[in-house]
C-alpha cells in the first residue's frame, strides 16, 4: 500500500517535473544550449508566486499565468542579450555563460529574499481526498492537471501553429530555415522565452507543495538535467516520460530510503545512463 | 619576464613582514584559490576538459588527512599525500569513464558534477566521518599536526603550494605533454589523426590535476579546522575553483594566479562590507556578472590581453 501511495504521489508530482524538463529540452532542441540557470529561473517563478500571494493575495494556482509571462520575458531577454552572442562559440563557453547567469539569478534571490526556506500557502494545499486506501493531495492533483495541460498546450503550439512549426524547422535545420526567410533570431528568443515560461509556471505550481530557498535552484537544475538525459536531450516525449519516471523513482526512494540516499540513487542512475546510453530513452543519436 | 617573476616572488615572500593580519588572510586565500585554479587549469584549461566536480578532490584530500590524523594520529604532512593519492584515484576513475565513453561538453560536465555530488551525499551519510555535521579539528598549534600559532606560516604554505603547482604546470607546458594537451583542446579529432594518444594524455592531465587538488584539501581542512560535506564537496566550491582560471585565462600559466588576485579580494571585501547586512550573495552576483562579461568580451581571459599590453606581442 505504501508502494501504491508512493507511486501515486510520484506521478502527481511528476507532472511538474515533466513541465520543467520540457522547457529545458525545448531550449536545447532549438539552439543546442543547455540552460544551466533552469532551476534558478524556476526558483524565481516560486518567489514571484510568493510575492503575489503575500502582496496581492493571489492564489498560486492562478498566479502561475503571471509567473509564466514574467519568466517568458526573462528568458527572451537572456537569449537576446547573452545567449544569442555565443551560439557559435564552443560548448564550454556556452556552459560557462549559463553558469554565470545561474550564479547571478541564485544570488540575487539570496540578496532579495534571504536564505530561509519559504512556502506559499494556498487553501488547496491543506485538502486531501481519500480514494479507498490511498489519499490524494489536492495540491498535487491540481499541479499535475495544470502542468499536464500546459505540456499538452506546448505540444499543440509546436505542432499545430505556424510559429511552433517554424521553431521546429529552425531546430531541425537552421540554415534551411534561414534560406526560406525565417527570422531565426526571433524564433530562438521566443523558444528560450517559452522554455523559461515552463519553469515559471512549474515554479508557481510547486510553490505550495515544496518549501524552497535560493539554493533549491541548483538541485532543480540538476534534476532537470537528469530527466532530459534519461529521456534524451531534445526529445519532448522523452522529457515528459522522464519527468514522471524520475519523480516516481524519487517518491518511491523516499518511502524506502533515507531522503538523502534517494539523491544518491538518482545521481548513480545519471552516471549509468551517461555511460550506457547518452542518447537517453527517446533520443535519436548521441552527442 | 623571468626577473619580473623572481621579483614578484621576492615581494610576496617579504610582504607578511609589513602586512596586517587581515591582509595576510586575504593573500592566503588568493594563493590557495590560485593553487586550486592552477591545478584545475591542467585538465580544464590546457586539456580543455571542463570539470565542474573538482570540489570532490578537495573533499577527498581534506577528509583523508583529517581522518588519518584524528583516528590514527598520522601527521597531516603524510596524510596530505595520501589524500592527494586517493583524489588522483577518483580522478582516474572519472577520467577513465568520461574519456573511454567519449563524453564531451555538457555530458562530461554532468559526469563530473554527478561524481562530486555522490561523494558529497555519501560523506554526509556516513557517521564515521562526521556525517552532515562534518568534522572538527581541535587547535593544538602543533606544527607536526599542520597547525601553527603564527598565521604567517599558513601564508608561506599557501604561497609554496601555488608556486609549486605553477612550477609543475610550467614544466608540463614546455614538454610534449603540454603541446599534446593544447592540441586535444583545440581539435581532438585532428590530434588523434596525427597520432596523439588523446586518451592517455587526458588521463594523465586528470590524474595530475586531481592529485594537486587533493593536496589542497588538507590545507583547506587544517587552515579552517572544520570540514563540512556541503562546503568541501559542493558544486559552489567547484564553481569557485573554475572561476579564477577562466577569468584570468584558462590554459595559460599565469591565468589562474591573475584570476585569483582579481576575484579573491573582491569576494572577501564584498563579504566584509555586505555580509553583515544580510546580503550574503552579493559577491557571488558580482562573480556571475564577471563570468558572463569574460565569456562575452574576453573569452581568452584577462591574461592574454595584459600580456599583449605589457609585452606588445600577441600571445
Amino acid at each position: 500500500m505504501l508502494l501504491l501511495q508512493g507511486a501515486l504521489s510520484g506521478v502527481l508530482f511528476g507532472g511538474v517535473y515533466s513541465l520543467m524538463a520540457v522547457g529545458l529540452t525545448l531550449i536545447f532542441g532549438v539552439m543546442r544550449v543547455v540552460n544551466f540557470a533552469h532551476g534558478d529561473m524556476m526558483v524565481w517563478g516560486m518567489y514571484l508566486a510568493f510575492l503575489l500571494a503575500t502582496g496581492a493575495g493571489v492564489d498560486p494556482y492562478l498566479a502561475f499565468v503571471v509567473c509564466a509571462a514574467a519568466l517568458f520575458v526573462l528568458g527572451f531577454a537572456v537569449q537576446r542579450a547573452l545567449v544569442d552572442r555565443i551560439l557559435a562559440a564552443p560548448h564550454e563557453m556556452q556552459i560557462l555563460l549559463m553558469l554565470g547567469v545561474a550564479l547571478v539569478l541564485e544570488n540575487l534571490a539570496l540578496v532579495a529574499f534571504g536564505p530561509e526556506p519559504t512556502r506559499v500557502r494556498s487553501p488547496l494545499s491543506e485538502a486531501t481526498i481519500w480514494l479507498g486506501p490511498v489519499f490524494v493531495d489536492v495540491a498535487r492533483l491540481v499541479a499535475f492537471g495544470v502542468a499536464s495541460a500546459l505540456t499538452l498546450a506546448l505540444y499543440l503550439f509546436l505542432f499545430r501553429t505556424d510559429l511552433g512549426r517554424t521553431m521546429r524547422a529552425a531546430a531541425d535545420n537552421t540554415y534551411g530555415a534561414l534560406v526560406i526567410g525565417t527570422d531565426v533570431r526571433r524564433v530562438y528568443a521566443v523558444a528560450f522565452g517559452v522554455g523559461a515560461a515552463c519553469v515559471g509556471a512549474a515554479g508557481a505550481l510547486v510553490a505550495p507543495i515544496l518549501p524552497f530557498q535560493p539554493p533549491t535552484g541548483l538541485s532543480l537544475s540538476v534534476t532537470s538535467f537528469n530527466i532530459v538525459i534519461i529521456g534524451g536531450m531534445g526529445s519532448l516525449l522523452g522529457a515528459f516520460v522522464g519527468g514522471l519516471l524520475v519523480s516516481v523513482a524519487e517518491s518511491l526512494g523516499a518511502v524506502f530510503l533515507k531522503p538523502s540516499l534517494k539523491e544518491l540513487f538518482s545521481f548513480s542512475l545519471l552516471i549509468l545512463i551517461l555511460l550506457v546510453r547518452p542518447a537517453g530513452l527517446f533520443g535519436r543519436r548521441a552527442s | 619576464m623571468r626577473w619580473l617573476g623572481a621579483l614578484a616572488v621576492l615581494v610576496l615572500l617579504a610582504l607578511p613582514a609589513v602586512l596586517g593580519s587581515y591582509a595576510t588572510t586575504i593573500l592566503i586565500l588568493v594563493f590557495f584559490y590560485g593553487f586550486l585554479g592552477q591545478a584545475w587549469n591542467i585538465v580544464g584549461g590546457y586539456a580543455g576538459q571542463l570539470s565542474v566536480g573538482h570540489a570532490a578532490f578537495v573533499g577527498i584530500g581534506g577528509y583523508t588527512a583529517a581522518m588519518l590524523s584524528l583516528e590514527w594520529g598520522i601527521t597531516p604532512w603524510i596524510g596530505m599525500f595520501v589524500g592527494g593519492a586517493l583524489a588522483a584515484v577518483l580522478g582516474a576513475v572519472i577520467g577513465y569513464l568520461g574519456f573511454r565513453f567519449g563524453l564531451r561538453g555538457f555530458y562530461f560536465v554532468l559526469l563530473t558534477v554527478a561524481f562530486a555530488e555522490i561523494c558529497r551525499i555519501a560523506v554526509s551519510n556516513v557517521d564515521a566521518v562526521g556525517g552532515a555535521l562534518g568534522l572538527y579539528i581541535t587547535f593544538t598549534g602543533d606544527p607536526r599536526q599542520f597547525q601553527f600559532q603564527d598565521g604567517r606560516v599558513y601564508y608561506y604554505i599557501a604561497l609554496a603550494l601555488m608556486l609549486a603547482a605553477t612550477g609543475v604546470v610550467a614544466l608540463l607546458e614546455r614538454r610534449r605533454f603540454g603541446i599534446y594537451l593544447a592540441a586535444i583542446r583545440e581539435d581532438e579529432s585532428a590530434a588523434e589523426a596525427l597520432g596523439v594518444d588523446t586518451f592517455k594524455y587526458k588521463m594523465l592531465a586528470m590524474v595530475v590535476s586531481s592529485f594537486l587538488t587533493g593536496l589542497g584539501g588538507t590545507f583547506y581542512a587544517f587552515y579552517l579546522f572544520s570540514l563540512q560535506p556541503n562546503a568541501m564537496f559542493g558544486i559552489p566550491l567547484s564553481v569557485e575553483i573554475i572561476l579564477r582560471p577562466i577569468v584570468g585565462g584558462a590554459g595559460t600559466l599565469l591565468g589562474p594566479i591573475l584570476g585569483s588576485f582579481m576575484l579573491t579580494p573582491l569576494g572577501e571585501l564584498s563579504r566584509l562590507y555586505f555580509g553583515q547586512g544580510g546580503h550574503h550573495g552579493l559577491h557571488l552576483v558580482a562573480y556571475g556578472v564577471l563570468l558572463i562579461a569574460v565569456v562575452l568580451f574576453l573569452p581568452q581571459g584577462a591574461y592574454p590581453y595584459l600580456r599583449r599590453f605589457f609585452v606588445g606581442s600577441r600571445p
